[in-house]
This record gives structure tokens, sequence and C-alpha cells, in this order.
């Protein structure tokens, strides 16, 4: 287990257990959607990014509450971290009026404008574009605010993103741009994708700082972007590479057909929620029974949140013509 | 009220330049329009009067704009967006049909977002087929916009205005062919209110629907019409979506006979839905003939002028139609 080449004792304990507990909270979410997919429960589909958890939980912590979020299709995980009510969003998940999208949005659409959640976004790559906008009008009313902006490996292939890059720069926008980079879109290496796989030359073109990180270590994703974060809101645009692995099939219809058992079973060594347990551990700052609670506490709180939204009702019929228009 | 001729394309700038008076929250983007002043010169001036912060020419990418457009209005700013030629929302098109139209009912009633883009549109310039199309039946199939085409310089700035202050992304259809007719203009503050329909001309033996550019062509058509005795009445709708249904079902009803004429293309196109619409209403058992429906041919937009004239309604065809639903 690599320790992160920090100091421990620059981490304050509360920090450290909001960073595990959120770490618990999303993959508990993600497994309780999977069981629920399997039971039936849950309509249409879904993305789990079980093993990413650090990439999404260590960059929205580092950012500020106020800063905005632009997430992708496989999105729970940061949408959690902005501390989007679990309730209220296993509720959409299953279809429900007291869904955070009142049941209209469903797993790929979560938004919570007041939580600064500008949306996940089913559509590849055109949530760079609108995090460029929001970055505008941060820069118009000059506020001390920035806006994450979530894609991928695969997505990076797209034109808006490196139209959306390109506005950052020439603009000076704070946007942060994160690409998690777990090897493939959905079946597809990304070798296969991209014949330079460095994609943090990426940045290069459009004439910004770019880092690229392990987004399993979760101190690691955390203090980059703390870093970043001030940066970007003085200076304008960065784009951090965290690479990582999506232990779970690329949605419900995954047959793991593209990768071997091996990879997967090597990456589930990796796990960051383990490594960072480990890490807690050795150096002494939670004890095992405490890093159990925190478990139990998790579980806990997924659980009544899988039973608030199997409870709540679906939406009611007269609300389909609801919020067409404002 | 002090009214004054002014052309389209100037009635078109006074509303932006009047709103963003109003609201500080309004600016401006689009390719070139700063000081170029904007493809067809609508914007000329404003970036002396607004400054670059409020009036900001963008890099040739619609994509990375348009949605920067819808952004920035879902956090706060009212974004007009100029997009050099309508054609182009070909490059765009994520952001107009998957992302601002779906917002807001997507996630459940939480955001707005207040956003005009602008956008030439329509033919008989010479551009031949990649910049001359009509091509708002597309937009007014999409539930979540607002799909508006203004026929005058009066309507141009009451419209635009109405746009501006929605809080809805509204989809304004600027008629290249009309930038530099000249109307009157109030210089005061007013707005027309979106699905509520004109009746340009009263007439009772033939609806003529229609809008935009054909507005002017169907006006025309009326006169030699009127010397036969066959007063048309000619119903400019000014919004596609939304549709003031009411207006066409009326005018059917009394007339007894519809023709619907528009610059795009007539297979497929918006008029199906004017027809349907009058089709499906009471106004049906009213109607003495079959409805017509004129539109461009189905061919890409032709570039040699003799061929690109016959592509389009003209007056002829237009008289032609109704002595047809007269028969
Ligand atoms: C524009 C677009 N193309 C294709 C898809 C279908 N699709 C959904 S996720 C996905 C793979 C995305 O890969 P990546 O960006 O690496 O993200 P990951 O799924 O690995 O998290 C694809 C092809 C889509 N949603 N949008
Ligand atoms: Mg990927």
């Amino acid at each position: 287990m690599e320790p992160t080449q920090t100091t421990p004792s620059k981490w304050n304990k509360q920090l450290l257990e909001e960073l595990m507990r959120t770490m618990m909270l999303s993959r508990k979410f993600e497994e309780k959607i999977e069981q629920m997919f399997a039971e039936g429960l849950v309509h249409g589909t879904t993305h789990l990014g079980i093993g990413e958890e650090a990439a999404a939980v260590g960059t929205v912590l580092a950012a500020r509450p106020e800063d905005y979020l632009l997430a992708t299709h496989r999105g729970h995980q940061p949408v959690l971290a902005k501390g989007v009510d679990v309730n209220a969003m296993m509720a959409e998940i299953l279809g429900k009026q007291s869904g955070i999208c009142k049941g209209k949005g469903g797993s790929m659409h979560i938004a919570d404008i007041d939580k600064g959640v500008l949306g996940s976004n089913g559509v590849l790559g055109s949530n760079a574009p609108i995090a460029c906008g929001a970055g505008l009008t941060i820069r118009r009313k000059g506020e001390d605010k920035i806006v994450l902006c979530f894609f991928g490996d695969g997505a990076a292939n797209l034109g808006a993103i490196h139209e959306a890059m390109n506005l950052a720069a020439v603009w000076n926008l704070p946007v942060l741009f994160i690409l998690v980079n777990n090897g493939y879109g959905v079946s597809t290496h990304i070798s296969k994708a991209s014949r330079d796989t460095d994609l943090a030359k990426r940045a290069y073109p459009f004439g910004i700082p770019v880092k690229t990180i392990d987004g399993n270590d979760i101190l690691a994703v955390y203090e980059t972007v703390r870093e970043a974060r001030d940066y970007v809101a003085q200076s304008g645009p960065m784009l951090i590479v965290q690479n990582t692995y999506r232990i779970s099939g690329h949605s419900k219809s995954d047959q793991n057909r593209y990768r071997s058992k091996e990879e997967i079973d090597a990456w589930r060594e990796k796990c960051p929620i383990l490594r960072f347990k480990a890490y807690l551990l050795e150096q002494d700052r939670f004890t095992e029974e405490a890093i159990d609670q925190m478990d139990a506490e998790t579980t806990a709180q997924i659980e009544a949140a899988a039973e608030y939204g199997i409870n709540s009702p679906l939406p009611s019929l007269d609300t389909i013509l609801d919020d067409v228009y404002a | 009220m002090a009214i004054r001729e002014i052309r389209y394309a100037e009635a078109i700038k006074e509303a932006m330049c009047e709103e963003m008076h109003r609201d500080p929250d309004v600016f401006f983007l689009g390719e070139d329009i700063g000081v170029y002043g904007g493809a067809f010169g609508v914007s000329t001036g404003m970036l002396e009067e607004f400054g670059p912060h409020r009036v900001i020419d963008t890099p040739i990418s619609e994509n990375g704009f348009v949605g920067a457009a819808i952004g920035a209005a879902i956090t706060g700013s009212r974004p007009i967006v100029e997009l050099m030629f309508s054609d182009f929302m070909a490059v765009c098109f994520d952001q107009l049909l998957n992302q601002a139209p779906k917002m807001r009912y997507m996630f459940g009633g939480k955001v707005k977002v207040p956003l005009v883009l602008r956008t030439p549109s329509g033919g008989g310039t010479g551009a031949a087929a990649q910049h001359s199309q009509s091509l708002e039946t597309i937009y007014a199939h999409i539930p979540g916009l607002k799909v508006v085409i203004p026929s005058t310089p009066y309507d141009a700035k009451g419209l635009l205005k109405t746009a501006i202050r929605d809080d809805n992304p509204v989809i304004f259809l600027e008629q290249k062919r009309l930038y530099q007719t000249k109307g009157e203009v109030p210089a005061e503050d007013y707005t027309i209110p979106f699905g509520k329909a004109d009746i340009k001309r009263p007439g009772t033996d033939c609806t003529i629907i229609t809008y935009g550019r054909m507005v002017e062509l169907s006006l025309e058509a009326a006169e030699p019409l009127a010397k036969d005795g066959i007063n048309v009445e000619v119903i400019d709708l000014r919004t596609l979506l939304p549709l003031d249904t009411e207006a066409l079902i009326q005018s059917v009803q009394k007339t007894g006979r519809c023709v619907v004429v528009h610059e795009a293309v007539k297979f497929a196109g918006f008029g199906g839905e004017l027809a349907a619409t009058v089709n499906e209403s009471e106004a049906f058992y009213s109607l003495k003939s079959p409805i017509k429906r004129l539109g461009a041919i189905s061919a890409p937009i032709p570039f040699s002028p003799e061929l690109e004239e016959h592509t389009f309604p003209t007056t002829d065809s237009i008289v032609a139609a109704v002595r047809e639903t007269m028969k």
C-alpha cells in the first residue's frame, strides 16, 4: 500500500473522516442500486462507478460548496459528494415523485441547482460547453466560484470537449476539467480510441496547465484539486487527468466481454476505499472499530434511503406536463 | 408614442440595446458581432455602447458558445446568442435539442433557461444550399423551445423584447431578406405576446396562414385576388411555438377555405401541422374545399437565381393556390 507522499499531520481528522464516509456512502449507494436492479425495482438503466470513488469524492470535497458541478452519465458519486439529499436521489432513481427531479430525470440526469449541481448529462461531452457558460456567469458577477466539469477518456475525443477547453482558455474561465480515465468507453479500450493515450496532452493545444494523478489515491486527488481550485478561480482553466478503473460494468447490460477477470480482480485489489482504510490504520488516525462504525452508519443511511425511495409514491399523472416551460 | 420608420435589422438591434440597458444580466455573444457588427450588420455599434464584457466575440465554435450561453442562462445570466446562419444549427444541435429544452423538465422544474438564440434564416440571397434554409419545423418539433419568426420591423422589436424577458429558450428566426425592409416602429418600450397571431388583412373568402417573409408575398397576392372579388384573410402566426390555434380555427370557420404558405420545404413542413390543426378542429366542417399547402420544393436550395426563385412559393403561386380553393 503506497502511502501518499504527504506528511500525515497535515490532514485534519474531520476531513479524513468526511472523505472516508463520503466514499463509503457512494459505494454503498451504488451497491444498493445494483441490488435493487437485480431485484427488478429499478427501471431503465444506470451507470455505476464502483472503484472510482476517490476521483469523484476527492475532487468534489476539495472544491467549495458554492462551486458548480457538471457531472456525466456516471454521476452518482460526485453528486452525492456535493451533498445532494441521498433519500431524494434514491427516490429519483426509483422514479418517484419525491425524487430530486420529481421522477422526470432518473439516474442519468440528477441535478440540484440549489447545491450547485447543474446536471449529470446523458450526452457525452455536452456538459463541457455548459460548464463554460457557468464560468461566464461567475466572471460576469465577479464571484469567487469555480466550475467542476467531469468527463471520461471516451468523451475526451468529442469535439464539444475540445471546443469547451478552447473557450475556457481563451476567455480565462474558472473551469476545472476533470478527466476520469478509467481506461474504457463502454467496451472500447483507450488505446483503440486515442493514438496517444497520454490524455494530459489534450491540454497542450489550449495552453492550459494539466496534472495527471492516481485517481485511486484520495489524498492525492484532494490535494491536487485543492491547489487547482485556487489557481482556476484566479487564473482560468486547468485539466486534471485522474487514472482509475471502473470495477462495475459499463451499465446494467455489461457482460465484461471486453476485459479479463484477472484485470478486474487486479483493480479490486487497488480499491480506493480499502486503500484509504489501510492508510488510516497504518497512520494510526482511526481505529478499526471507528472505521467499522462509519461503515455501519453509512450502510444504515443507505438502507433508510432505499426504504424511503421504495415507499415513496409514483409521480401523479397530473404532473406529466409540469415544467416543460417556466 | 414616437413612431419612425426603421429597418428590420435596426429594430432588432434596438430591442437588444433597450433590454441590455434595462437588465444588466442580459449580454450578447456570437461570431463577429463586435467591431464587425455581425454577418448582417445587425449589431453595428453595440460593442461601443456596451463594451467587450457584454458584447462578446466568440471563437468559431458554435457547439462551444451555444452551450456556454445555456450554462450562463442556468446560472443567472440572460444571454442572447447570435448564430451566424441558421443552417449552422447542425453543428450545435445537441445543445439545442438535448440540453436547453430538456433541462427544466428533466431537473424537476428547478432551473430556468432564459436564452435567446437569434439567427438569420431563409433564402433568396444567392447563398445556395448551406446558407439559405428555413429550418423552423425542426425547432418547432422540440417541446421546451419557443419558436419566433417576425415578419415586420415592428414585430421584430416587440417579439425580441418578449423573447429576452422569457425564462425559456427561444429560437428567434430572423428573415434575411427582410433585414433591409423598413416599417413603423415605436421608439418606446413595447412587447408583443407569444402565441397571438396577427391578422394582417381581414377577409371573408379564404384564409392564408403564413409567417415570416411569406407574409409580404401573401399580402401582395391578396391584391390581384381582391380585384377579382376574392377577399383573403392573411394571418401571420408570429410564433410557431406556442401556436395560436384559436386564430386559425376561427378564421377558417369564417372563410371556409385555407391556404398554408411557408418558405420552408413543403414536405413534412410546418404547414402539415397547420393543416392538421384545422382538420382536427370544428373548422373542418366549414371547409368548402381541400386545404392547400405551399412551401419550398424538395431539393437543396440551388444557386442560380432563376432556379432559386422557383424553389420557394411566389406571389403568383399563392394567387394560383387561392384560386384553386375557390373552384
Ligand atoms: C454523444 C454520446 N455518444 C455516445 C453515448 C453512449 N455512451 C454512453 S457512456 C459511453 C462511454 C463513455 O466513456 P467515457 O467517456 O470514458 O466514460 P465512462 O463511461 O468510462 O465513465 C457511451 C459511448 C452517449 N451517451 N453520448
Ligand atoms: Mg472511460
